[in-house]
């Protein structure tokens, strides 16, 4: 005879959202893992230089120079905002040329890093996951692997070394025309003389911190690119799967600037 | 013996769809593998060159173990395998010469000079002479696949995979590229194997006619022997009666 086992109604109201959250982490420690699998495939390829050497100068045009004009634009309002600000925050309580130190500390150690990182996410990692996505679903990548091409060294390494090597100069661009739109301001709306601004930006100025910006803009622009190429690399299905991959590496690249964000404040200040 | 598989499994998220291949494809034939959509037939295709990795069985080409090729033997091997795309695959950024000089670029034997030269011939073999500048986009269907076979044929391979070469073409363009088919089985002496659910084209390009059902070779022979099969489900599929094929399945 067989045993007829008790099941409880409540175990499933119960055990459910302990499912959802257990299949929530496997899925994110199979997509770690897949993504593992795929910067080892970058790695590898990397060695194929007669592959990619010649199509790292396009990406970087692509990628670095034609992001120049949205980076720029973001930066000088920024800065433009932050002298106001500043001026507003201080009033009465501390020296005006205060204004130079925040507006250089900012733009340099934060604002200019970050909110071009966040920037290019959408403009570069959209792009590159929209690319090669659409490249997989319509066999693209198929037809350069029957070519006798590896698409890791042909598609992925260019981007992600264009990326790196770009970030940090659209960085530092953002940095300067922030802190140019910010003297701007200060002069003509907060009636501060140059040498007053020049002083606070001098004031706790160090040279690391320009190495710091570097260093955090050259991680967000691996991050960014390599995000791009995975989810348009994975991408399997029609028009809609594309515009999945291209919304997925736009949020996950924004989070992780944020989180490397952080992650450098903690390491490196 | 040029291209065998045995015993070809491969799955997607636990649906088989080749359930066990064997096939032979002998050196210099027409072989034309026939079948429903879905049936497989691409997927077959792609496992010959592992662009897809089979599950489990055995593939041959020039007597080489397909499966047991490193990276850089299994790209020698695809230089001898020209492969034919279902909608061309043509890079959109290029123009229609930069795709077809992809695969010689690739190849350190040729001077720029050689790669013009090859790609004109190319071009030329399937009638696309003077539209070297022209971009994919501004290309009609049947133009996109005749630039897809001038790019598999720039390498000169011994064999060529055509998947599914004539979908969505109007029934003259399908003519040209079923003659242009035999026209490079002819002049290049290629041995192919044409994937397509169009039988028309089957029987005009094909030396002989494997058909493909549930994941297996349902039936293989001649034009003339697949025309006289009495198996219900090869004639459902030839005449496109399914009740014949659902009878007896």
């Amino acid at each position: 005879m067989e045993a007829t086992q008790y099941v409880s109604p409540m175990n499933g109201q119960l055990t459910a959202p302990l499912a959802a959250v257990g299949r929530r982490v496997i899925d994110f420690a199979a997509a770690f893992g897949r993504f593992g699998g795929f910067t080892v495939s970058v790695a590898r390829a990397t060695p194929d230089l007669r592959t990619w050497g010649g199509l790292v100068a396009g990406s970087m045009k692509r990628l670095g120079v034609e992001s120049l004009p949205i980076a720029l634009f973001i930066a000088a309002f920024t800065g433009i905002v932050l002298a106001l600000q500043a001026s507003y925050t201080f009033t009465g309580a501390v020296p005006l040329y205060f204004v130079g130190v925040l507006v250089g500390k900012t733009m340099i150690l934060e604002l200019g890093p970050v909110l071009t990182g966040l920037a290019l996410a959408g403009r570069v990692g959209a792009n590159i996951a929209a690319e090669i996505g659409t490249m997989r679903v319509t066999e693209q990548v198929d037809a350069l692997e029957t070519l006798a091409y590896d698409p890791i060294a042909y598609l992925v390494v260019p981007r992600v070394i264009a990326g790196t090597l770009m970030f940090p100069v659209v960085v530092a661009f953002a940095d300067a025309i922030g802190i140019v739109a910010g003297w701007i301001t200060a002069l003509n709306l907060l009636e501060m003389s140059t040498p007053e601004f020049l002083r606070g930006l001098r004031l706790f100025f160090e040279p690391f911190d320009v190495r710091y910006s570097l260093i955090k803009a050259a991680s967000f622009g691996a991050t960014v690119t390599a995000l791009g190429c995975y989810f348009g690399y994975t991408t399997s299905g029609g028009a809609a799967a594309v515009g999945r991959s291209t919304t997925q590496a736009v949020v996950v690249s924004s989070m992780l600037i944020l989180v490397l964000d952080a992650f450098w404040a903690v390491t490196l200040l | 013996m040029s291209i065998r598989l045995e015993g070809v499994y491969k799955a997607f998220e636990g649906s088989r769809v080749l359930d066990g291949v064997s096939l032979e494809v002998n050196e210099g034939e027409t072989l034309a593998v026939i079948g429903a959509s879905g049936s497989g037939k691409s997927v077959l295709l792609k496992t010959i060159v592992r662009l897809l990795e089979p599950d489990a069985g055995a593939i041959t080409v020039d007597e080489e173990d397909v499966l047991a090729l490193t990276r850089e033997e299994l790209y020698e091997l695809r230089r001898r395998v020209g492969f034919v795309f279902q909608f061309a695959a043509l890079f959109d950024s290029m123009s229609v010469f930069d795709n077809v000089a992809m695969g010689l670029r690739r190849m350190r034997s040729l001077t720029e000079a050689e790669i013009v030269t090859r790609v004109q011939e190319c071009l030329q073999r399937v009638d696309m002479s003077g539209y070297e500048a022209r971009m994919p986009g501004q290309l009609s269907g049947g133009q996109r696949k005749r630039v897809g076979l001038a790019r598999a044929i720039a390498t000169r391979p011994k064999y060529l995979l055509y998947d599914e070469p004539t979908t969505g073409l109007d029934p003259i363009t399908i003519s040209v590229i079923d003659a242009l088919v035999i026209r490079m089985a002819e002049d290049l002496a290629v041995t192919s194997v044409v994937v397509t659910h169009d039988m028309q084209s089957a029987y005009r390009v094909a030396d002989r006619i494997a058909m493909l059902y549930r994941g297996k070779i349902r039936f293989s022979g001649t034009p003339d022997e697949i025309r006289a099969a009495e198996d219900p489900i090869v004639r459902g599929f030839i005449e496109g009666s399914p009740e014949l094929a659902q009878e007896s399945a």
